[in-house]
């Protein structure tokens, strides 16, 4: 069976010259295809627009070589989206593939809307990578954008290359080595503690913003059972009771509806948002990492070197090394500092529009709910 | 306690609702239930209600008086009012349920939340109960009823153990029993009671199942109360946190419009459990007291039954002596004729009398049933409608906030 879901993008695309969205996912068996569309005028492509196929996997293949790219190690690399989430679904999913069993309306609703979640989230990467002057220009980027077959051997050749070593220390070290580090650039001390305390902050409210999105499922949930439960007792009653139990039942299930929808825009607005910097903090404390890291190595050089004078050998060697290391300490400093900035702008921006936009559908639901309740109340009191 | 005085104003709501204009014509009394006052101390301790009855019945001596009772008292009343009146076929309103952790709690002198509401909550479920019981055209002008609604002194309810809702139950269950093991079953010739007794059946079973998915309802939405305040405070500090000035205040003003979002959840949490919760709980016990007057029908009918097997007994018996020439035995047998042909008689006028109250009852449960739930109901959508307009206020108040941001 398959599932088509249109998105509701997100736009990122300020830039005429390349422009990306996902304007339909696939849903077979337990996979998710993603349609990914490209619009481009830049010469470096040989057509136009493009329209290809792409798995999750293909996407943190994608991210996993931007990371292990050394050229890239002063910049804020957009987190990768994280795996599309279908549990129960999943189940049925494949369960239906073999004939047996059906999908309730309910089930089917939830599918959906952790379809609209994931696609809103891979849009999101891949718009991030191509807003960016130099993630636009990467050439795995554009045979992602471009490569009209599969991807699957390409990524697993590149499993082989890099293995994933640099990612996984990044994760267990930074905290200690960020905080440890001697700071003389005012700009990166406030930076490393503004990322230090707001990532904790971030984490919790978004553990709390899951937590109570899903009491308003459980509360739409809970509205259907009332429904269901009010038709059954209107199916064998008296005339006058009949009526009036099935149009609460009916009231019932308009209400689940609503309470439904205004549940998963608060999920995409809010908890979505809230998720989505979590995950990018980390990729900016992860620059500060690399930064800090080079850092380290620069007083290490510098350490070698004297070592080396004192010694009279290979003092070449140890000042190129040496030079080397300042460079690379400065490059990564001057990078990281416009980085820093225009992520802060970015993450204002985001949260504006995503506020905004939460705040105008909660007024919208509400409007709805009343207006859909005193038109029940109505019918109830002419009965 | 904003809580707290939130029950209240639902309380009210639904109390009105007995008193709406339609029943002042043949309704004229208001009782209402309130300020719990704790006598005693430690396990001996216990809870007095004011019961305040304003009406310009003339059965009543003052048309306003004052009394104060004991739970204790309600399930006596409970007690007397069944044992009168549930085997002629009347619906007597079930007392609300006796609760020893609830009660435990309260005589051990904690003031904390679940105490309140739990006071709160079987003062509702008094006040209900009396409000029911005067709706009867017959128990309202009962002594009992009388007594306990204007005298100042009451006698203490004995032995309360046998008195309470469950006690009562078990009564009826017993009766039910005894119907079950009935050899000879009830041949129906009339199909109303049939058809009947198998819609209240199916009702139950409903009306079960509803109450739990709106007590479901009740708990879910509590949760998302305090989810919600969590989420408030943990916005508030990811505000302090933000080193965007604007997105900082504006984060701050979402976690306060949140907070005040909690306080609606709240508010509605107590109508879903006031308003139906609790209405459907008071219905469940009803039903259960309707099929308990169906049982009594099926056990006069029995004894109705027994009372012509002994007659036809004593005729047999008779019949014997008639050739035995033993005159004392032969009156005995003729005046045990008469008196079980007087039993039978009995026993057939009270099996017409109580088949015609339960149909007059079960009229008048439906008729107040359909007015019942479809006055609760739109209350209780008024009390959603209120929330989702509140809830207009605070995001349309939070929008500008949100555009500020620059």
């Amino acid at each position: 069976m398959q599932l088509l879901v249109h998105s509701v993008s997100v736009d990122l695309n300020n830039d005429a010259s390349l422009v990306i969205d996902i304007p339909d996912a696939l849903c077979e068996r337990d996979k998710v295809k993603f349609t990914v569309h490209t619009k481009t005028t830049l010469s470096s492509f040989q057509k136009p627009e493009y329209s290809v196929q792409r798995q999750h996997e293909d996407f943190i293949w994608l991210h996993d070589t931007i990371v292990e790219t050394e050229e890239y190690a002063g910049l804020i690399i957009p987190p990768a989206p994280p795996k599309p989430d279908f549990e129960g679904p999943r189940e049925k999913m494949h369960k239906l593939g073999e004939g047996e069993s059906s999908m309730t309306k309910e089930e089917y609703a939830k599918m959906k809307q952790e379809l609209e979640k994931t696609v809103q989230v891979h849009e999101v990467f891949l718009q991030r990578l191509s807003s960016h002057p130099m993630f636009r220009k990467d050439r795995n980027f554009q045979i992602f954008l471009e490569y009209d077959q599969d991807l699957t051997v390409r990524r697993k050749n590149a499993k082989e290359m890099f293995g994933g070593f640099f990612k996984n220390m990044v994760k267990s070290a930074d905290e200690v080595l960020i905080s440890g580090v001697k700071e003389v650039d005012e700009f990166f001390e406030q930076e490393k503690n503004f990322l230090l305390d707001y990532s904790s902050k971030i984490k919790d409210a978004t553990a709390k913003a899951e937590k109570m999105t899903r009491s308003h499922k459980n509360v739409a949930d809970d509205y259907n059972h009332i429904s269901g439960a009010l038709n059954n007792t209107a199916a064998d009653n008296n005339t006058a009771f009949k009526k009036h139990l099935e149009k609460c039942a009916e009231v019932f299930e308009k209400l689940r509806k609503v309470e439904d929808r205004m549940a998963s825009d608060q999920e995409l607005k809010l908890t979505e948002l809230l998720r989505y910097y979590t995950r990018d903090i980390q990729a900016a404390k992860d620059l500060l990492y690399r930064r800090a890291r080079a850092l380290a190595d620069y007083e290490n050089s510098n350490k070698a070197l004297d070592k080396a004078r004192l010694k009279g050998k290979d003092v070449a060697q140890a000042e190129e090394n040496q030079k080397q290391c300042l460079q690379k300490f400065d490059k990564l400093s001057e990078s990281g500092k416009k980085e820093l900035t225009s992520f802060k702008a970015r993450r204002v921006v985001a949260f504006r529009k995503n506020l905004i936009e939460m705040t105008e559908l909660e007024i919208k639901h509400a409007k709805n709910s009343v207006s859909l309740l005193q038109g029940s109340i109505e019918i109830l009191k002419s009965n | 306690m904003p809580h707290f005085r939130q029950n209240r104003l639902c309380l009210r709501e639904y109390f009105n609702m007995f008193n709406e204009e339609e029943n002042r014509d043949t309704f004229d009394i208001q009782i209402s239930v309130s300020d719990p006052e704790k006598v005693g101390d430690g396990m001996n301790a216990y809870m007095v209600y004011k019961v305040l009855t304003k009406t310009s019945l003339s059965i009543f001596s003052r048309d306003e008086v004052c009394v104060k009772r004991r739970f204790s008292d309600f399930l006596g009343l409970h007690s007397k009012l069944a044992s009168k009146y549930m085997h002629m076929g009347y619906i007597v309103p079930p007392a609300p349920e006796k609760s020893i952790v609830g009660m435990t709690k309260v005589k051990v002198g904690k003031e904390d939340l679940s105490s309140v509401e739990f006071v709160e909550k079987r003062r509702s479920a008094l006040e209900r109960y009396l409000l029911r019981t005067v709706k009867h055209p017959a128990l309202l002008k009962d002594p009992d009823v009388l007594q306990f609604l204007e005298s100042s002194e009451l006698p203490r309810a004995v032995s309360t153990q046998a008195l309470s809702g469950a006690g009562i139950l078990r009564m009826v269950n017993k009766a039910a029993d005894a119907v079950n093991k009935m050899t000879i079953k009830m041949n129906e010739s009339d199909a109303w009671f049939e058809e009947k007794q198998q819609q209240f059946e199916n009702l139950d079973v409903q009306l079960r199942k509803l109450h739990a998915s709106v007590e479901s309802l009740v708990c879910h939405r509590k949760e998302l109360s305090v989810n919600t305040a969590s989420f408030a405070k943990s916005a508030a500090m990811l505000g302090n946190s933000e080193d965007h000035t604007a997105l900082s205040r504006a984060l701050s003003q979402l976690a306060e419009v949140e907070e005040k979002i909690d306080q609606l959840h709240q508010d509605q949490a107590c109508a879903d459990f006031y308003l139906i919760s609790e209405l459907l709980g008071d219905y469940v016990r009803l039903i259960t007291a309707v099929k308990g007057v169906f049982d009594q029908r099926m056990k006069t009918w029995a004894k109705c039954q027994d009372a012509q097997v002994m007659l036809q007994r004593k005729r047999e018996a008779e019949a014997k002596l008639q050739h035995a020439n033993k005159p004392d035995k032969l009156q005995q047998a003729k005046d045990e004729i008469r008196e079980w042909e007087g039993k039978v008689q009995q026993g057939e006028r009270d099996f017409e009398q109580i088949s015609k109250n339960i149909r007059r009852e079960v009229g008048r449960f439906e008729k107040d049933r359909v007015k019942d739930f479809r006055v609760v109901i739109i209350k209780y959508l008024e009390s959603l409608v209120h929330t989702q307009q509140q809830m207009i206020k605070y995001w349309e108040a939070f929008l500008p906030e949100a555009k500020a941001i620059a």
